[in-house]
């Protein structure tokens, strides 16, 4: 470590170059589209060269969005889906990963052989089938349908089982030998240490619904329960000529999702690490 | 670590305390209840459930329904080959799978590769590490579709690109990113690219916690310098990981949707040349007029084509892996 230090300023030099331009490339759009959402008629959008603080500092652009289409229906539709599509995945996807991953029993690899084998199954190849199953009971057009062929996900079952594969043996045993049950030894010595994956299982399937757009239009065709993505992509239409209405339309659909992660990524990164304990 | 120390202390302690209330041996084990044996499948049950109707049953419906001439609204009956034949004789097809196979082929490398360079940088501790990791990351959680518009807006022939460009005297006219059939697909994919970054750093970066630090320290102590420790100790600590990320991120440019989509405004571009299979898939199996059956044959095509590419992928892989 000491070594490595004192040669590899130039690396560090390099690394932190890299690092600022793949920032300004990945978050410089925002800083534009906040710009353009805020600039008034005053503005010339178009400008050569662009400048970045608006002359004519503006809510409009705000207000007209929200007068034109219904942004907060389109949320709390959207909440819907994806309150469900957490639950799903977080309580499923745990029960299975711990079976998977630390019980055993006949029939465990054909099982897991067949989870891991519907994640390379696209979801184009099924998803008018999966209509017309949603159809066959009368679920379409409901918010319902739009979570439920999310509520497990392929990836999130490995993540479980693999986190479950992580917690050393010793643990259960240990009370096993005190008397806890099946039950009490998931739900009290189990579930605890994998608690950092369940909190990235739950912000992948919050991401994973708040962003969907394929099967919500397919399967919704009344306005009145659109999620956001599809709101947005109307909106986009509606809006084509004034890329002030479309950046703002833009930000307003991104704004909860950013507030959400913003609260969450730090459990998010601390998850992903515990993949990482090393015994 | 600490955590899991107390917990086994904790229990170690309290259990000579307790009163025997069970057998130990082995053999009060083999008396299991009925509910110890039941207890696994009970577990699986839920998550198997909803594998089972929304993509085994779902799938096996699509390999039916794809000999059908089924539509939305009659069932349909057994017509063989037929769909099969008028796909390969319509020109969208072939159109729609080139574009998608070129997908797979621009976007699969970018995403392999730039990830895994981009972990290797915000790996570490500090507080500036992990606010590039947190801010790099933020794209994944933002949809397709308002990523889509956003950058209709600086990709506009006088948005925010060309006009950069324009004041640097680079062009003289501005680039049409969102009207010319090709560059309308390389800008999909440059966005799938942006997108996906931050998604395959974060996989490999709980891939790099893996690898022990043991391994780093003894390549530095003989001499190896960053580079060819990636190349010796993180290349090779990852590789599994690799082949994840080959197998996912080919199924996702293969299946390429909201990019499109929204770039072209629902329309695939100049004349729908630049339609990809999930678009063709959207289009004919969506709607009154949909043709369920039609599209069900597409969608078994696609399912048949991302099978084979895996399978390649396979191959590929374990030659390398001999040699």
């Amino acid at each position: 470590m000491t070594s490595g230090h004192s040669k590899i300023t130039v690396g560090k030099v390099v690394q932190y170059l890299v690092l600022i331009l793949v920032f300004i490339l990945l978050v410089g759009p925002f800083v534009w589209e906040l710009s353009l959402s805020f600039k008034g008629r005053g503005d010339n959008v178009y400008a050569v060269p662009p400048y970045l603080i608006p002359k004519t500092p503006t809510w409009q652009n705000y207000v007209s969005v929200f007068r034109q289409v219904p942004v907060f229906r389109y949320m709390l539709n959207t909440v819907i889906v994806a309150i469900l599509s957490i639950a799903g995945n977080v309580i499923f996807s745990t029960m299975a990963g711990y079976a998977l991953g630390r019980l055993k029993w006949r029939g465990r690899g054909l099982l897991f052989t067949i989870f891991m084998g519907t994640m390379v199954i696209p979801v184009e190849g099924v998803v008018i089938s999966q209509f017309l199953i949603v159809r066959s009971v009368g679920l379409q057009n409901t918010l319902l349908a739009v979570a439920l062929p999310g509520m497990v996900g392929a990836v999130n079952i490995l993540l479980m089982t693999n986190a479950f594969k992580s917690i050393p043996d010793e643990l259960e045993e240990a009370a096993q030998v005190d008397g806890a049950n099946l039950w009490q030894r998931f739900y009290r010595i189990c579930v605890p240490q994998v608690r950092g994956t369940m909190t990235v299982v739950g912000i992948f399937a919050f991401v994973g619904a708040w962003n969907d757009f394929l099967w919500p239009l397919i399967v919704i065709s009344d306005e009145s329960n659109y999620t956001l993505t599809l709101g947005m992509n109307r909106l986009k239409g509606m809006f084509i000529s004034d890329p002030r209405l479309i950046a703002a339309g833009a930000l307003v659909s991104l704004i909860p999702i950013l507030v959400f992660f913003a609260c969450f990524q730090r459990y998010f990164f601390r998850g992903l690490e515990q993949g990482g304990i090393k015994e | 670590m600490g955590q899991i120390d107390s917990i086994i202390a904790r229990s170690g302690d309290s259990s000579p305390d307790r009163p025997d209330a069970r057998p130990r041996s082995g053999a009060g084990r083999r008396r299991a209840s009925l509910g110890t044996v039941l207890a696994p499948y009970l577990f699986v049950l839920p998550a198997f459930a909803i594998v089972f109707i929304f993509v085994i049953v779902a799938a096996l419906n699509t390999f039916r329904l794809a000999f059908t001439d089924s539509t939305l609204l009659k069932p349909g009956k057994f017509i063989g080959l037929r769909n099969f034949v008028s796909i390969f004789h319509n020109d969208y097809f072939w159109t729609a799978l080139l574009n998608s196979t070129l997908y797979v082929v621009c976007v699969v490398p970018f995403m392999v590769i730039l990830p895994l360079i981009l972990a290797n940088l915000v790996k570490g501790n500090s507080r500036a590490m992990g606010f590039f990791r947190t801010s790099f990351y933020t794209p994944v959680v933002m949809s397709a579709v308002v990523v889509g518009m956003i950058w209709t807006n600086l990709l506009d022939p006088k948005g925010l690109v060309n006009s950069v460009l324009e004041s640097l005297h680079i062009i003289h006219s501005p680039i049409p990113f969102l009207s010319d059939r090709w560059l309308i697909l390389f800008t999909s994919m440059f966005i799938t690219i942006w997108l996906g970054l931050g998604y395959y750093m974060v996989i490999y970066l709980t891939a790099l916690a893996n690898i022990d630090d043991a391994l780093y320290e003894a390549a530095s102590l003989d001499g190896a310098g960053p580079f060819r420790q990636f190349i010796h100790v993180t290349i090779p600590g990852v590789r599994s990981t690799i082949v994840l990320i080959m197998m996912l991120s080919t199924i996702a440019a293969f299946r390429v949707f909201n990019e499109i989509y929204v770039l072209t405004n629902g329309t695939a571009g100049p004349g729908g040349e630049d339609i990809t299979m999930s678009m063709l898939i959207q289009k004919e199996g969506t709607g009154i007029q949909a043709r369920t059956g039609y599209a069900s044959a597409l969608s078994l095509i696609v399912l048949v084509v991302v099978g084979a590419l895996l399978v390649l992928q396979q191959i590929v892989q374990r030659r390398g892996e001999d040699s």
